[in-house]
């Protein structure tokens, strides 16, 4: 199993990067959100993929019993998950803010904070 | 002491929170935020003092005990760190009563920049580092709020390429985090410090050390990923952008500092070698940056990359005096740095503009402002008796000391260039006479205004000469964490709370992965 969802995790990130490498702001935020899947995978892979048992430790045991999965890659998982969904709403309504007052999605013709001049327009 | 180091991220937390709901209210949001950073700023002090005392203070979140459960370690970088964070942001509260008027934006800006100072302070303070890493993103999106607070189009377009280079960056440390974690089968940062001598992948475990350093590296700005800060720094509110060049790319620093003082020490040949060039490349593309800029924001913008430079070079040494001066070098520049940003913020109240052929004759209607620029700035160029001249004398020396003499000249003639960009801002906004196409003369502030914006100014401008001064009490917060730092056996001791090798052993088995 492993190594498939190790296969997953490069094909995500490599489509991720050709997204994000786009000058349109509306793909890198689609990169965005595909470079966190894939960041968020690979966690689920480092951590070991076993079809186990339930990690729940039995009354007066110490140890939880071998063989059991590992419960705490998907917490980190479920963690990085809930960052990444606030991070892309606030990078999608950034995106589209910025459409509306630059009217571009081009972000090489975007040039309000660093124009040619060298001078910004400042606040 | 479970409070105490609880309180630097519950109390700006909770005051973000009633912040947030005092909505409307702007005396009482203001009174809040003014409480909170005082509150702050007593608990730092005490935590300080506290560690001071004791030495490392550990308190396990919850009861479970380390390497389970969520650990917050002060040592003395940590709570130096926390301490200076406090001090700015009360600075930057105080400025920003005066710098931002009641009125559309204010509302926010206090409760924004208390969740910042919370997720600062819980950076500095995480025992783990997948902790680390959540703090990190309670820092940027407060960051991300402030930063198009007001959403001129500048903001916005500043706020892309900050936002894009951060949330790469966030990724790329997580995606680092998850493979240290599946080496060595745990996040405690003490616990890993002994795990990662038993990884068999050292080739491995180099790969995950150069992620760190892309990642951190985006964060504290260093060359060749930094192009995300002279974009965005200048457009922000003027408290704004003193808070974020204080205290952001610092954060990057310090997680850098930890990381490869603690975890990362298995290939010093590569990975400090190559932070050396970084520091080298940093220094040099920051000041150079810098001399090509006209605008007041901006120039100081690539500045704090080529002082991160001077920063990274103390890590790369990996000397204990290298790291007692790049401990040095950060407490000094954030204070010296927002400090140049609340000046650059009044020239702008002043005289309406930032950029230097608008701007001129501050010298003869504002004295006391061009005294206020004049203590930051050449403390940045490092001129003795200034807080910058003992940082770079520590640096250079440890240079020295560790043979990189290369290094050591790239570090002076830097420091040289450096006070030709603080001449020039000078000679162009203080010294010249005023431009006639500038419009008519600043009016005089209000003097309540004036206490505002003068105030915190005059007070950091004040800690700038104490320190250099009088160093000795910097100098041995310094030289302590530098020792703990170096010999990182204390901060594993106080966070495992273990030297029985039969507890160690069971440790090992149950947070070992499950193998089939």
């Amino acid at each position: 199993m492993e190594p498939i969802v190790a296969v997953v995790v490069g094909v995500l990130m490599a489509a991720s990067v050709y997204l994000m490498l786009s000058r349109n702001l509306v793909r890198f935020v689609f990169g965005l959100a595909l470079i966190s899947h894939a960041a968020n995978l690979l966690i689920f892979v480092s951590g070991g993929m076993i079809r186990g048992m339930t990690p729940l430790i039995a009354p007066n045991a110490v140890l939880p019993e071998p063989g059991v999965a590992n419960a705490l890659p998907q917490a980190l998982m479920l963690t990085a998950i809930v960052i990444s969904f606030s991070v892309l709403a606030f990078a999608l309504v950034l995106a589209f803010r910025t459409y509306e007052e630059l009217k571009t999605v081009d972000t090489d013709a975007m040039r309000a904070a660093e124009p040619d001049n060298g001078i910004g327009e400042g606040s | 002491m479970s409070w105490l180091l609880v309180g630097p991220i519950a109390l700006p937390l909770s005051a973000a929170v009633i912040g947030f709901c005092l909505r409307g209210r702007d005396g009482a949001q203001r009174v809040v935020s003014l409480i909170a950073a005082l509150g702050l700023a007593g608990v730092a002090a005490t935590l300080l003092a506290v560690v001071w005392q004791d030495g490392i203070t550990v308190s396990q979140m919850g009861g479970w005990p380390a390497p389970f459960g969520i650990t917050l370690v002060a040592d003395h970088l940590s709570s130096a760190m926390v301490a200076v964070t406090a001090v700015i942001g009360l600075a930057t509260v105080i400025y920003s009563f005066g710098s931002t008027p009641p009125g559309e934006v204010s509302y926010a800006l206090h409760p924004l920049v208390h969740a910042l100072l919370a997720g600062v302070c819980g950076a500095f303070l995480a025992g783990d580092i997948f902790n680390l890493y959540v703090w990190f993103e309670v820092m940027l999106i407060a960051s991300f709020a402030l930063l198009v607070l007001g959403g001129t189009r500048s903001q916005l377009d500043g706020a892309v390429r900050y936002a894009a280079l951060s949330l790469i960056a966030t990724t790329l440390l997580l995606s680092g985090i998850g493979l240290l974690y599946g080496l060595t089968g745990t996040l405690n940062m003490a616990d890993l410090h002994l795990r990662v001598q038993d990884v068999e992948n050292q080739g491995l475990l180099t790969v995950v050390a150069v992620l760190f350093i892309i990642a951190f590296g985006i964060k504290s700005a260093v060359f060749p990923l930094f192009f995300w800060l002279p974009a965005s720094y200048h457009t922000p509110k003027a408290a704004v952008s003193a808070i974020f060049s204080g205290l952001l790319t610092k954060v990057g620093v310090y997680a850098l500092m930890r990381v490869f003082t603690l975890i990362f020490t298995h290939d010093v040949g590569y990975t400090h070698e190559l932070l050396l060039w970084v520091a080298g490349a940093t220094m040099v593309t920051g000041v150079l940056g810098a001399a090509s800029q006209n605008e007041l924001r901006r120039i100081l913008s690539f500045h704090i990359i080529s002082q991160i430079g001077y920063m990274i070079l103390g890590i790369a040494l990996f000397t204990e005096f290298g790291i007692l001066g790049g401990i040095f070098y950060i407490i000094h520049h954030i204070i010296v740095k927002a400090n140049l940003f609340f000046v650059a913020g009044a020239a702008d109240r002043i005289s309406g503009s930032t950029d230097l052929d608008r701007l001129g004759g501050l010298y003869r209607d504002k004295p006391v402002l061009a005294v206020l620029f004049f203590v930051p700035a050449f403390s940045l160029a490092g001129f003795p008796p200034l807080s910058g001249f003992w940082a770079k004398l520590f640096l250079i020396q440890a240079s020295i000391e560790a043979s990189e003499f290369v290094i050591a000249g790239v570090a002076l003639a830097v420091g040289l260039m450096t006070a030709y960009s603080m001449t020039k801002i000078w000679l162009q906004a203080f010294w010249k006479a005023r431009p006639a196409d500038a419009g008519p003369p600043p009016m005089p502030l209000p003097v309540r205004l004036r206490m505002l914006l003068f105030g915190p100014i005059t007070g950091l401008a004040a800690l700038t000469l104490a320190i250099g001064l009088y160093a000795k009490p910097l100098y041995s917060v310094a030289e302590r964490s530098a020792r703990e730092l170096m010999d990182p056996s204390r901060y594993v001791e106080a966070v495992l709370k273990t030297d029985h090798p039969a507890e160690a052993a069971q440790r090992q088995g149950i947070g070992r992965l499950p193998t089939q």
